[in-house]
């Protein structure tokens, strides 16, 4: 067993982006939220990590903090966030996200090494510009490009991400764009500068299903197109069956579960894990009721005593209530934050249930391929 | 855009038409009449009634009235204020001082409330926006003549600067004090409403987006922020200025200022209502209100793209 040991991507990639210990909390009115408490996370060069959990759990205030977009009421209480990059000499170079001033952060990380998607395409485009000036805006901004060539760049942008008569829709406003267009817009905004990291916060959820899987699609195309590393934000397990390598479960504010997408698909070995899948529903399971994991996250205005999911948790411990677990490993790749995987804890299976399920999706899965 | 200013120019005339109309009726249904009753005999009010058509049926009377008004241009004469002189040479003199104070007031207000307010919301949870939020909430508190006569104590009497009253001949050092005083109002509502506008762009997605392309700080605020921000107080602007061009009713008699505010009090408290005098100053209320509001939708389109394009036939 080994203390707090980082989220782990053991792949042949080098890595681009490192949380370490990464803490933050909010003051409110009502007292300091210890939102993010301790999260340790690798990105590698062209992979994908997603971070699941329910609302609340902190996965966007994580990715918030890598692009310097935290609101003003929050505070880094310690942590790193390291960012390596090839500099104009092509030289390596490692910064802290953390420690860079809000400007020079701006000026030469974001829209430019580091973009992002946000999660509802309807709010996230100013609705008094046009999308090809909103498109270009960040061009004008890094590159110093001259109008004509921003303007040959954005619309081949526009058709990189698949919207017809690029020419046309340049001059519309956002208010005249369906909301899947407007992600379409907004992912080429986030790859209007050629970025290493391309993080996506939920986004296909504010979007219909028929759409969803054409935008997952167009950003797995063009994450291999260019190179891409990808972070996606979300609670939808089946966006993260589809894109992900690697897969963060976080839960208050912590990563309670790391490993590849098929260990924590088909081997899952923390119990919120167990409740998530669970949880999703599937046509084949007998029972009539979609599961939900009992109760309701921890409210991180108190800090939660041992196991923050101790309490929703049907195969808690007597030291769940008194200490939190550490890390321990599963396999290289695969670390999960639970007292069950103590060599000294009785020994418990995630439900039958569920084994089933997996066990179903697995064959599956086999039979696709 | 044209399409959607010349509906919005349409819509504003018929409703001055409307309201001119309506306005003809109440002043003539209203009780009392124009005449000063105890120093006139009832033959020469039935004289006087008579030579200014007061005896015709309302419909004849409105078309007369509206003739002249639209043809000459002509509001007609006082019937009991300033008598004989006519309507629209008096209402010159006291729309110039109005209107130049108003303005005044307006520049100033809007000014340094839009300075406020964004310096309160750059600044959001800090001393200055603490320190901007209670001066905005003391001046939409304290009624303007409040501050007028604290003015007034403080920079014309205690420390003799200012003049005591209103000057035309000083016109622009005399109208220090009212236009401050008349500012204050409009400067502390939009102070707050740029400040609660400007904050709630501040956090909205497409703000946090422009930074995450790796804009900051002033261009920022220009390209995303303030445009946006400006749409909604833009609404609130409007009925503000109407009300300081025309509403400065107690500030003007305190300070002696030969006001369309003075005058409306005078037309309606003086000895007898003067008809034409209140009719007037109801029309020229209501076409400033009406022009101004106006002029906001027009600016709208202008800031707002999505109002512009239902404008735009076909487009969308």
């Amino acid at each position: 067993m080994s203390e707090k040991k980082p989220g782990l991507n053991q792949s042949a990639g080098k890595t681009i982006l490192e949380i370490r210990d990464l803490d933050i909390s909010f003051k409110t009115n009502a007292g300091t939220i210890h939102a993010i408490r301790g999260v340790n996370l690798d990105l590698c060069k062209g992979e994908t990590v997603a971070i699941v959990g329910e609302s609340g759990s902190g996965k966007s205030v994580t990715m918030k903090a890598v692009m310097g977009l935290l609101d003003s009421n929050a505070s880094v209480n310690s942590g790193e966030i390291l960012y390596t990059y090839p500099d104009a000499s092509g030289r390596e170079v490692t910064v802290d996200l953390l420690k860079m001033p809000k400007k020079q952060l701006r000026q030469q990380i974001n829209g430019q090494r580091i973009a992002m998607v946000f999660q509802d395409p309807m709010t996230s485009l100013d609705p008094t510009m046009t999308i090809g000036k909103q498109i270009m805006e960040g061009m004008f901004l890094h590159e110093n490009m001259e109008k004509k060539a921003a303007r040959a760049r954005a619309l081949e942008l526009l058709n990189l991400v698949g919207i017809t008569d690029a020419e046309k829709r340049f001059r519309n406003y956002p208010h005249q764009l369906s909301g899947g267009m407007r992600q379409r817009v907004v992912i080429a905004i986030a790859l209007s500068a050629n970025p290493d990291i391309l993080i996506c916060d939920e986004p296909t959820t504010a979007l219909d299903v028929t759409i969803q899987a054409r935008i997952l699609e167009l950003i797995m195309e063009i994450q291999k197109k260019m190179g891409l590393s990808v972070v996606y934000i979300t609670h939808d397990l089946g966006v993260v069956a589809k894109v992900a390598d690697y897969v963060d479960v976080m839960y208050a504010g912590k990563i309670v579960e790391v490993g590849n997408v098929n260990e924590i698909f088909y081997e899952p070995k923390h119990p919120y894990t167990w409740g998530l899948l669970s949880a999703m529903p599937d046509l084949e399971t007998e029972d009539d009721r979609l599961y939900s994991i009992p109760g309701s996250p921890p409210n991180l205005l108190h800090e939660p005593k041992g196991d923050a999911f101790a309490a929703r948790n049907q195969f808690a411990l007597a030291i769940d209530e008194k200490a939190e677990p550490p890390l321990f490993q599963v396999s290289p790749t695969h670390w999960a934050a639970t007292w069950l995987l103590h060599p000294d804890a009785p020994k418990v299976e995630m439900p039958p249930e569920l084994q089933a399920r997996l066990e179903r999706a697995r064959k599956e899965a086999e039979k696709v391929l | 855009m044209t399409k959607y200013v010349l509906k919005r120019i349409g819509t504003a005339l018929l409703t001055l038409l409307i309201i001119t109309f309506l306005l003809f009726l109440l002043v003539r249904i209203m009780p009392g009449n124009p005449f000063p009753s105890e120093r006139m005999s009832a033959d020469m009010i039935a004289n006087k009634r008579a030579e200014m058509g007061l005896d015709d049926p309302i419909p004849v009377q409105f078309f007369n009235y509206l003739r002249k008004l639209l043809l000459e241009g002509d509001f007609g004469n006082g019937t009991s204020l300033y008598y004989g002189v006519p309507i629209n040479s008096v209402l010159a003199t006291c729309m110039s001082n109005s209107f130049r104070i108003g303005g005044m007031a307006i520049l100033i207000g809007t000014a340094l409330g839009l300075l406020l307010g964004i310096t309160a919301a750059l600044n959001r949870g800090k001393f200055l926006d603490g320190f901007c939020t209670v001066l905005s909430i003391i001046g939409v508190c304290v009624p303007s003549y409040v501050f007028l006569i604290f003015l007034q104590y403080y920079f014309s009497f205690r420390i003799p600067f200012f003049p005591y009253f209103f000057d035309a001949k000083r016109f622009l050092f005399s109208s220090v004090i009212p236009s401050l005083s008349l500012s204050l109002f409009t400067l502390s509502t939009i102070a707050r409403f740029t400040r609660n506008e400007m904050v709630e762009v501040m956090d909205s997605d497409y703000v946090h987006l422009a930074e995450a392309k790796g804009l900051h700080g002033g261009s920022l605020v220009r390209r995303h922020v303030l445009r946006n921000a400006l749409i909604p107080i833009v609404t609130v602007l409007a009925p503000l200025i109407v009300d300081l061009l025309t509403g400065a009713l107690v500030v003007e008699k305190i300070y002696g200022i030969n006001g369309i505010g003075k005058l409306m009090v005078d037309a309606i408290t003086g000895e007898g209502i003067d008809y034409n005098y209140v009719l007037a100053l109801g029309i020229l209320y209501s076409a400033l209100y009406i022009g101004i509001m106006l002029l906001v939708d027009i600016l709208y389109g202008v800031l707002d793209p999505r109002i512009r394009v239902q404008g735009k036939a076909g487009d969308a």
